[in-house]
């Protein structure tokens, strides 16, 4: 998804910082989302990403720096900053022993009310229209984190936060939380500040994002930018290795490099040439096993993650 | 503010457990005085063993306002367990089911969702002080009729059944306050956990606790009990001498209620600063 980035910042962290005992979880953050921007905000499980919403939030108290909404200190200003945010801070708890209508006017009491037309508005936008009146200790996991989006979106805000809204759905869950996000962001005019483990997830609908790693920024910028920096390459594995090495010196296509790696090629080439690599290999007599095209944010993004996953 | 002490409303009086003290109390309390007819005057009986060779008793002082009297007893343990229930819950509960990460991310400021929880708990404590007393009054009444009230303690007080009502009244209005100062320590624990049975036990083992150093006859103690609320929550008590002492009355609210403010300053203190990590 290609979207401009505005100019003004709506979230801004300076040098943001949280420590616990001797261990930072998150240090020197800056991170900017712009208005209009859907913000991929990258890393692996144990990141600090969580830890950096939670600030955002007011939920924790950073040890240093500070957050900035819509340009005003959040440690100075709390309630008007937040009064154009609505977010779901990891796993969306509620009381299971209300009703999802129940749940939304308690939400709605503390963004200084709200009327049920719009309860039922935005139980509706999420799906969930036939179902408010049940329990919430009867929904299932993929429907509590549609009422999360549904109290996020209550108070209407400018800036919706979301944290991992994906987590534990299913292909179809996933796909339905990313084409709301998508109507969000274009038709409802929304920032959406969007944490998440999977790049792909992120790449699908935004057009900023960032990447944290061991509570560091390891990258921040465009989408597009940062997956054109990184390059694309494709990775070959067949049999066999030496003839696939043979092949790769003699082919006259866009390949500027490869390099044998953990039992396969990486080939540095243009993608538009896999159906002619394809063909070069296997009339050379190269059993192909497979050719997978990759970016090396992707592995950038891999490198960051794997050891600590570890 | 209104909206936010409603939610909380809400929040409580939907829930079950909530409804677990009242239970309890519409199912002993009618057992407890049942029996208590059934038994006849065995139990007073029982409780005059001792004064039974200096003093002779005419009449019948088993009544309903007897039984009645005899049930606000359970104001020294067994509800404040009840209420610490609640109370306990009121901030940890949140922390348990994390519902804190839905209400703490909202434009209103901490104080004044700490605030609106700890109306609430008032507003449960005293609803629950009152029907323990309008149930057991009534009951007693009907099953075992008016008449004089005959107060046993270190004296022997024998109150006309035309003073005994308004007695009641002031007594379970001063009880609410003194259970209002044991909630407020419940309330206390339940800031800083996130489990409510920690508030719980914390609340029942301090009231112990007291209770043991208010009734030991030692110089040593006698100087910490000034600071014990539990030397001030048999307040009610004194609604029951034949000339109430006001001034004593009003020093026990005064002491009680600056309990209550007290732990509610400590559990906002804690609240207000604390990292949400549940």
């Amino acid at each position: 998804m290609h979207r401009p980035s505005g100019a003004e910042p709506v979230l801004q962290t300076k040098d943001l910082g949280k420590r616990y005992g001797d261990r930072w979880a998150v240090r020197g953050l800056n991170l900017q989302v712009h208005r209009g921007d859907v913000f991929g905000f990258l890393g692996p499980n144990g990141a600090g990403k969580s830890t950096t919403i939670r600030m955002v939030l007011s939920l924790i108290a950073p040890t240093s720096g500070e957050v900035e909404l819509f340009g005003r200190s959040l440690n100075l200003h709390r309630t008007e900053s937040l009064r154009s945010v609505g977010g779901i801070v990891e796993k969306p708890d509620f009381y299971l022993y209300l009703s999802a209508v129940r749940n939304l006017e308690i939400v709605g009491s503390l963004i200084g009310g709200v009327a049920r037309q719009r309860i039922l508005e935005v139980l509706d936008l999420v799906g969930l229209g036939d179902r408010g009146r049940d329990l919430v200790k009867t929904y299932s996991h993929g429907m509590k984190q549609r009422l999360g989006i549904a109290q996020a979106l209550l108070g209407d805000p400018e800036l919706v936060i979301l944290d991992e809204p994906t987590n534990g759905l299913d292909p179809q869950g996933m796909k339905e939380i990313r084409e709301l996000i998508v109507h969000l962001a274009r038709d409802r005019r929304k920032t959406v500040f969007l944490s998440s483990h999977l790049l792909n997830e992120v790449e699908m609908v935004a057009n900023r994002m960032a990447i944290l790693a061991k509570g560091e920024l390891v990258a921040q910028g465009e989408v597009e930018e940062l997956l054109k920096s990184g390059g694309q390459y494709v990775f070959v594995t067949g049999e066999p290795g030496t003839r696939i090495r043979s092949v790769l010196r003699g082919l006259p296509l866009s390949v500027t490099k490869f390099e044998e790696k953990e039992g396969g090629f990486e080939i540095w080439m243009d993608q538009g040439d896999i159906p002619s690599l394809n063909a070069q290999l296997v009339r050379r007599g190269v059993r192909v096993a497979s050719i997978v095209p990759r970016r090396s944010l992707e592995e950038y993004f891999l490198s960051i993650t794997e050891p600590q996953e570890r | 503010m209104g909206r936010l002490v409603y939610s909380e409303l809400l929040k409580t009086f939907l829930k079950k457990r909530t409804y677990l003290g009242f239970l309890i109390i519409l199912i002993i309390v009618p057992l407890v005085e049942v029996v208590m007819k059934v038994e006849g005057g065995r139990y007073l009986s029982m409780t005059t063993r001792g004064l039974a060779m200096d003093f002779s008793i005419l009449g019948n002082p088993f009544n309903g306002w007897f039984v009645a009297h005899s049930i606000m007893n359970s104001l020294w343990v067994q509800i404040p367990l009840l209420i610490s229930f609640v109370a306990g819950d009121q901030l940890a509960g949140e922390a348990t089911s994390g519902t804190y990460r839905l209400i703490l991310i909202r434009p209103v400021s901490r104080t004044r969702v700490i605030t609106a929880k700890y109306v609430v708990t008032v507003i449960y404590t005293v609803l629950f002080v009152l029907f323990l007393g309008g149930l057991s009054i009534g009951l007693a009444l009907a099953l075992l009729g008016g008449g004089d009230l005959f107060v046993i303690g270190r004296s022997i007080v024998v109150l006309a059944s035309s003073d005994v009502a308004w007695r009641f009244c002031a007594a379970y209005l001063l009880a609410s306050w003194g259970m209002i100062s044991i909630a407020a320590i419940a309330f206390f624990f339940s800031s800083f956990v996130e489990n409510a049975i920690g508030p719980i036990v914390a609340t029942m083992g301090v009231q112990i606790v007291f209770l043991i150093i208010s009734n030991i006859p030692s110089q040593f103690f006698d100087d910490v009990k000034p600071y014990l609320y539990t030397t001030y929550i048999n307040v009610w008590q004194k609604c029951f001498m034949t000339l109430v002492p006001w001034d004593d009355v009003w020093k026990s609210v005064a002491a009680l209620g600056a309990y209550s403010v007290g732990s509610f300053l400590l559990a906002w203190m804690i609240f207000v600063r604390k990292d949400i990590l549940s």
